[in-house]
């Protein structure tokens, strides 16, 4: 019997001690169609790949290929059956060239010696078919994130993978190369390739895909196509209610400048060059000011510059005028507030219970500790009140494991802990990374309420939207400088990604 | 929302039964290992072994001999207790063998040549211990060197400075250094009237309560404080902690010199009784420091578990002596509770395998098909 479906995932169900993360869930995928897969944080999409890829055994349902049962037990089989996946960070060997990591795992040898030359031949094939340009001899690390991801692409492609899976492949790309990977998926699924597309992103769903299948809280909601529907429809379906995709805001009342960082220059980790190169501004109580920029721009030093974490190698930061350019971390915290770029690696530890995370910058105030023994009953009552207050959801409270939370609700734990502690200035480093339309939501409200109670709000952000709809003044970083102060209103979106890729500058600025 | 974790879920049931499995284990091989040697003796040899004192027919004898495992434990006790401790915080303090021998020496030392009261004494051993510690934590915080490398040079360095300066103690006849009883008694720790409980067994001292008292408190610091706080979060992830503006390199320090202290006075708790004396021809490292990593473990990391993994091992230790010659030979029991103590750091391993099953998810560990993958080349 044929069937249009390459894959069938039918009736899955998939419980963890306390929560069912797959409530019946029918994920039907069409040959040679785009299928995107949209749904909060810890609405159970990862739960639902890691079962197509025989990570987890799902209690309940059946998987199809082809109209055929399968049983995937392991990501070999997954593997077998033809089902491949882009990974949202790419595993990749970054001291290999791009067609040793194509092969790497599936090599063709001859008396154990490495056999390249037919490998290259069909890595160029398949390259020239599905115009993914890529140069074969180039090492992964000294090439764009644009080509590693074409590198993972082919990857797929050179072992017949022939249900492709991206998992929000556009998260780490420019405007352009977002372009150009839209422009292969649709070549893929004109050559008969099944696509599976997982994104928070409803303009490139709208896009790119056929039809869609959206999750909300573990639970199937519905497939629609995409051709009958519309953003606001999708936003519905995934959070449940109305989402405002564009931000409200009034106008600013800058006032008092309360961060000033004169001349600021930070060593590299990676190379001898400094990292951040005599960057200077301001921030003004009241205002949102952004730096904006493509990642890897140096934004990660200039953070860890500003909040302490790596020295500077010259320069001066002012804070509510206070010196503050060689004071330790927990001096700088006394008056900022940091919500970080990397939850996992600095804003939380993740085998505390989300009570102790709640009090990280705070367990040694006098509220949490007297003489050096911890409050534990304040610190409970702090926390149900901060997870009340930012619907901060878990298995268990206040108890719960920060590592058993889904991304969406860590990162809620931090901005709520970060928010309640007391600061004139917030520096949030990409605070929506990772976060679906609702959250995106609430935390766009909770910085533009930060602004509009008069603190200075320095906000780092790769989203071009989220840069274009927060902020009240753009600060452009390229190679470590300031290449562009721009006022929100009266620029493109294309414009800014020419000064993001530096090829426009605009001079004599800095504050 | 707020569900029930289901008893064999809850962490401490699964250390606790992942503990009595190794426990079993360890027996089970032993046996074994009895039976191919001799296979009539076996299961009185096992048997002999778990009974430890009460192979001893009278009750005064056996609690004097129960006593003097006790007196044992109380060394491997603080010894765990150092390794426990400076777990929590991330570091791996193999080094505990090493503060251990520098502090036997440094009371002894203190007790024997310079004739100094007991408090003195222990106070030195807990003091040169610290040292030792920091040297580690130092070279640790500030330089990046790893704790377990630099941590088993010291071991040796510690041995042979021992060594030395121990010799000038020492018999004429022996390598032995001389008796506390004869030389300086006012060096023996205190028995506060606890050797009358135990037959009179003279080598009962504070010591034994001491060392569980420590016990308790470190459960206090790692659990009520905000130094434990601070040191757990520095253990778990250095970089959130670091972000909160904690003194990560401070705080590695003063962990591994706190380690250093505990396992220093351990030291000073066995040889400050007169139960032992050092042996300043000895090539080896002593062993206790490195069976408090086996107690810790089979402690469950816990400082209280500690206590009774403690006694455990320092029990069979003890019972291995009682072992019939004629059927084994004396290396016999040696062996099976090496093998016993290997098993002990099983413990982790035990405790993974039971939540295997179900796993809750964790990010960015999720699908890795490629890296398994691949065989249809």
């Amino acid at each position: 019997m044929e069937t249009p479906y390459a894959i069938e995932m039918l009736n899955i169900t998939k419980r963890f001690p306390g929560i069912i993360a797959n409530d019946n869930i029918t994920l039907q995928l069409k040959r040679g169609e785009i299928h995107a897969l949209l749904g909060e944080n810890g609405a159970g999409k990862s739960t639902l790949m890691s079962v197509l890829f025989g990570l987890y055994q799902a209690e309940e349902g059946i998987i199809k290929k082809d109209g055929k049962e399968v049983k995937i037990n392991n990501p070999n089989d997954a593997n077998d059956l033809g089902i491949g996946m882009v990974h949202q960070h790419f595993k990749l060997v970054q001291c290999f060239t791009v067609l040793e990591n194509i092969i790497l795992g599936v090599e063709t040898t001859k008396n154990g010696v490495l056999q390249k030359d037919e490998a290259r031949k069909k890595v160029m094939a398949l390259s020239q078919k599905y115009g993914l340009m890529v140069d074969p001899d180039a090492l992964i690390q000294d090439i764009t994130v644009g080509m590693q991801q074409r590198t993972e692409i082919l990857k797929m492609l050179y072992r017949d993978n022939e249900i492709l899976i991206f998992d929000e492949p556009t998260a780490v790309l420019t405007p352009q190369e977002i372009e150009e990977l839209m422009q292969i998926m649709k070549n893929l699924a004109k050559e008969g390739k099944s696509i599976l597309f997982i994104s928070h992103k409803l303009n490139e769903i709208m896009e790119v895909a056929d039809r869609c299948t959206v999750l909300r809280r573990g639970k199937y909601i519905g497939t629609v196509n995409i051709k009958d529907t519309t953003q606001e429809e999708l936003s519905r379906m995934m959070v449940g209610r109305d989402v405002q995709l564009v931000v409200e805001k009034g106008p600013a009342h800058p006032g008092d400048v309360v961060l000033d960082i004169q001349g600021m220059t930070v060593a590299s980790k990676v190379h001898d060059n400094n990292a951040v190169k005599n960057v200077s501004l301001q921030v003004r109580s009241g205002e949102i000011v952004c730096i904006a920029g493509i990642d890897g721009n140096g934004q990660t030093e200039f953070v860890y510059g500003l909040s302490g974490l790596e020295p500077l190698v010259s320069g001066k930061i002012t804070l509510c005028g206070k010196d503050i350019s060689h004071a330790s971390i927990r001096e700088r915290a006394a008056e900022m507030s940091h919500i970080p770029e990397d939850r996992h690696k600095h804003g939380l530890v993740l085998d505390y219970p989300l009570e102790y995370n709640l009090v990280l910058q705070r367990y040694w105030q006098p509220e949490f500790s007297k003489n050096g023994i911890l409050d534990h009953k304040a610190i409970r009552e702090y926390a149900d009140r901060l997870i009340e207050e930012n619907d901060v959801r878990s298995g268990q409270g206040a108890i719960t494991l920060a590592r058993s939370m889904s991304g969406g609700n860590q990162q809620k734990a931090i901005i709520a802990r970060e928010l309640d502690k007391h600061h004139e200035l917030l520096l949030a480093v990409q605070p929506t990374r990772g976060l679906d339309v609702g959250a995106i939501e609430g935390v766009h409200r909770n910085l533009i309420k930060e602004r509009d109670s008069g603190k200075a709000v320095l906000l780092v952000s790769l989203e071009l939207e989220e840069v274009m709809n927060v902020s009240d003044r753009i600060l452009v970083m390229y190679e470590g400088e300031i290449v562009g102060d721009l006022d929100p209103k009266q620029i493109t979106v294309e414009e800014l990604g020419l000064y993001m890729a530096g090829a426009k500058r605009n001079t004599g600025e800095g504050a | 929302m707020n569900e029930k974790v289901s008893f064999f879920k809850r962490p401490g049931v699964q250390t606790f039964v992942s503990s009595i499995i190794c426990v079993v284990f360890g027996l089970l091989l032993g046996f074994i290992i009895l039976f191919v040697i001799n296979s009539k003796g076996a299961v009185t040899g096992i048997v002999t072994l778990l009974k430890n004192f009460m192979n001893y027919p009278s009750q005064a004898a056996q609690m004097k001999y129960l006593g003097n495992t006790l007196v044992k434990m109380a060394p491997l006790l603080m010894c765990a207790l150092s390794i426990c401790f400076c777990y929590k915080a991330g570091l791996f303090n193999i080094g505990a063998a090493g503060q251990y021998v520098v502090g036997a020496g440094a009371c002894l030392y203190a007790a024997l040549a310079l004739k100094l009261p007991w408090i003195v004494c222990m106070l030195c051993a807990a003091v040169v211990g610290a040292l030792w510690g920091m040297v580690v934590g130092f070279l640790k915080a500030n330089l990046n060197v790893n704790e377990v490398i630099s941590g088993i040079m010291l071991n040796w360095i510690g041995l042979y400075l021992v060594n030395m300066s121990l010799s000038g103690v020492k018999e004429l006849s022996s390598p032995y250094t001389l008796k506390l009883t004869a030389v300086n008694p006012s060096a023996l720790l205190p028995s506060m009237g606890l050797s009358a409980l135990f037959s009179k067994n003279q080598y009962v001292t504070i010591a034994i309560p001491l060392s569980i008292l420590t016990a308790v408190l470190l459960w206090f610091i790692l659990n009520k404080t905000t130094f434990g706080y601070e040191l757990k979060a520095t253990g778990f992830n250095k970089e959130a902690a670091r972000y909160a503006g904690m003194k990560e390199k401070r705080n590695i320090i003063v962990t591994l010199m706190i380690g250093g202290a505990l396992a220093g006075i351990g030291a000073a708790f066995l040889y400050l009784t007169g139960f032992e004396e050092w042996s300043v021809s000895q090539a080896a490292v002593p062993s206790m420091g490195f069976n408090g990593i086996a107690a810790t473990f089979l402690g469950g990391l816990n400082p209280i578990g500690t206590i009774f993994a403690s006694y455990f091992i320092q029990h069979i230790t003890s019972g291995g002596a009682y072992l019939d010659k004629a059927l084994y030979p004396s290396q016999c029991s040696d062996l099976i509770i090496a093998l016993i103590i290997y098993l002990c750091g099983f413990v982790l391993f035990f405790k993974t395998v039971m939540n295997r099953p179900k796993k809750a998810p964790v990010k960015d560990t999720r699908f890795k098909p490629e890296e398994k993958g691949g065989k249809q080349a």
